[in-house]
């Protein structure tokens, strides 16, 4: 039986090969001989196109472990990741609940989609846009000093802040989706029934609906921290001076100091930290799936 | 019953702050572009100059065309591949199957300021260079997984018993895909089509590594213009940008549900 079971597989891998090979050989080339390849680069002197005689060396991770500044960096990239992460549980959760439980029929599917539609517009413009409310004499400088009877200035543009403000609007929309999805799944009738029970609502929210809605919660965060740990695009134009991350200075090594080998050992460094966390909320994710 | 009122009462108002964080700098951006004041200045003054400008900028529309010519491509090749991908899995078992559909996650998954920076090499290093190739290379294979999965979904509603059916009544293999199973998950395949079309357009990162000054996306050339300073013509190449991308996702939304939706 189990011979036959095996023979089955076989030829059934000898039908699918042929629907498999285009997209798979695309994905070697494209993406995993590229991350293999990033892993042998960052142990090397040279780059070994640039004529210059190369070697193997494990300087380049040296370096990271030895200067305070890459590890401070990361450091600075971790933290900006969680407090990021943290703002879009608090703003995206009550939203996802609305949406789920709140909002019926026609109404529910039309904001719903509204609130996921910039999800998948162009993240440049999106940051590139809060630069406008965000600068001084900007529109929130502006309504703000015609609302209030003092002169104040606002002076968030440039600034840690604005950084994770603009973080926040471009990821939020993955916390409201996974949640949603989650929440979406808890049956009304449990919730009725631990109501009828006696349980006040903040019972109910902290012993049924927070337990129950904790693979949605760790989805959206993983979708949100990897991200935004190797982010430099949104620091450059929103943090100005103060906007240097690690992910940024990554992005140096290689249009501005042009140290491929160093730029490829920091990349990898942030890669086996994405692979941890990635890791390690796994299990989490599988036992919902 | 009454507090129930008021919470959901709340709860909706919450929605439209919600709403309102995420489009206002949209629409403010979006508006300033028709302002006449080349440093954002108000009172609001109603010009189209800056648009009617962009089309003396060369090197905009040549980015432009760039980044439209890669998308279209990427969306052939990426429904192409895709679809064939998610047929297989579909219709085959295998060892090393759940291997192999893990394997679409590294791409979703990991940051594209490490894969943007890992293709840079390694195109480097195998003489591929830099330029629009290259884009294109990364762009199919970024996109690819979004494909498979979304075909995936909607083969997961398709009935294996129509396909035995064709066979039964003497349809070869190639009959069977074009008449009986590509026919039921054409929506899928269009959704994905429109995703993978998204998902290159809007690439900024990888694009980003991967061109070199005169072959560009648009992102890219956007971004060289913001770090030297914020124009109304940005805001002007921003908005037709954010109109045609919010239009293709609600188009997509027409072919596929997101979320599960009954």
């Amino acid at each position: 039986m189990a011979e036959h079971v095996a023979t089955g597989s076989r030829s059934g891998l000898r039908s699918a090969l042929p629907l498999l090979l285009p997209a798979y050989l695309w994905l070697t080339v494209a993406i995993f001989l590229p991350l293999s390849a990033m892993v042998f680069f960052s142990s090397m002197t040279e780059l070994p196109l640039s004529g210059k005689a190369w070697s193997f060396t494990l300087e380049n991770y040296a370096t990271f472990f030895s200067e305070r500044l890459y590890l401070t960096l990361l450091l600075a990239s971790l933290r900006l990741g969680l407090e990021v992460t943290l703002w879009c549980v608090v703003i995206g959760f009550p939203a996802a609940y609305v949406l789920a439980k709140v909002l019926k029929g026609r109404s529910r599917e039309a904001i719903f989609l509204l609130v996921i539609l910039p999800f998948w517009s162009n993240g440049l413009v999106r940051i590139f846009s809060w630069a406008m409310v965000l600068r001084e004499g900007g529109i929130l400088d502006t309504a703000l000093n015609a609302v209030l009877p003092f002169k104040i200035n606002i002076d968030v543009m440039y600034s840690y802040p604005a950084v994770v403000i603009g973080l926040v609007h471009s990821y939020v929309p993955y916390m409201v989706l996974t949640c949603y999805l989650t929440l979406q799944a808890i049956d009304d009738s449990l919730i009725e029934a631990g109501r009828s029970l006696g349980a006040s609502r903040l019972q109910m929210l902290r012993r049924v609906i927070i337990p129950l809605s904790m693979p949605g919660l760790v989805a959206g965060a993983a979708l949100i921290f990897v991200p935004v740990v190797g982010s430099f695009m949104e620091p450059r134009i929103l943090g100005g001076r103060t906007g240097t991350f690690y992910g940024t200075v990554i992005e140096d090594q290689f249009v501005a100091v042009f140290n491929w080998p160093l730029g490829a050992a920091l990349s990898f460094i942030l890669l086996a930290v994405v692979l941890v966390i990635l890791a390690l909320t796994s299990p989490v994710l599988r036992r919902a799936a | 019953m009454a507090t129930t009122r008021i919470l959901e009462w709340l709860g909706r108002l919450y929605i439209w702050l919600l709403l309102a964080f995420l489009y206002l700098p949209i629409v403010i951006m979006a508006l300033m572009s028709f302002n006449v004041s080349p440093f954002y200045q108000l009172p609001f003054e109603w010009t189209t100059e800056w648009y009617a400008s962009l089309w003396q900028n060369d090197q905009l529309i040549s980015a432009t065309s760039n980044s439209i010519e890669i998308a279209v491509i990427t969306t052939i090749l990426c429904t192409a591949l895709g679809t064939a991908a998610s047929l297989a899995f579909y219709r085959y078992e295998f060892r090393g199957k759940k291997f192999l559909q893990a394997l679409l996650f590294p791409p979703i998954a990991i940051p594209w300021l490490i894969t943007g920076t890992a293709m840079l090499i390694f195109f480097f290093g195998v003489g591929i260079g830099r330029g629009l190739f290259a884009i294109l290379l990364g762009h199919v294979a970024l996109a690819l997984p979004y494909v498979i999965v979304v075909v995936s979904a909607r083969l997961q509603t398709f009935a294996p018993e129509l396909e035995e059916a064709a066979r039964s009544l003497g349809a070869n293999q190639w009959q069977v895909t074009r008449r009986v199973t590509l026919p039921w998950i054409m929506p899928g395949v269009i959704a994905g089509g429109l995703f993978a079309f998204a998902v290159s357009f809007d690439q900024f990162v990888v694009s980003y590594f991967l061109s070199t000054p005169g072959q560009t996306t648009l992102p890219v050339e956007i971004y060289a213009a913001i770090r030297k300073g914020f124009t109304p013509e940005i805001n002007a190449v921003s908005t037709i940008i954010i109109v045609v991308s919010m239009a293709l996702m609600l188009l997509t939304a027409r072919f596929f549900k997101f979320g599960g939706e009954k």
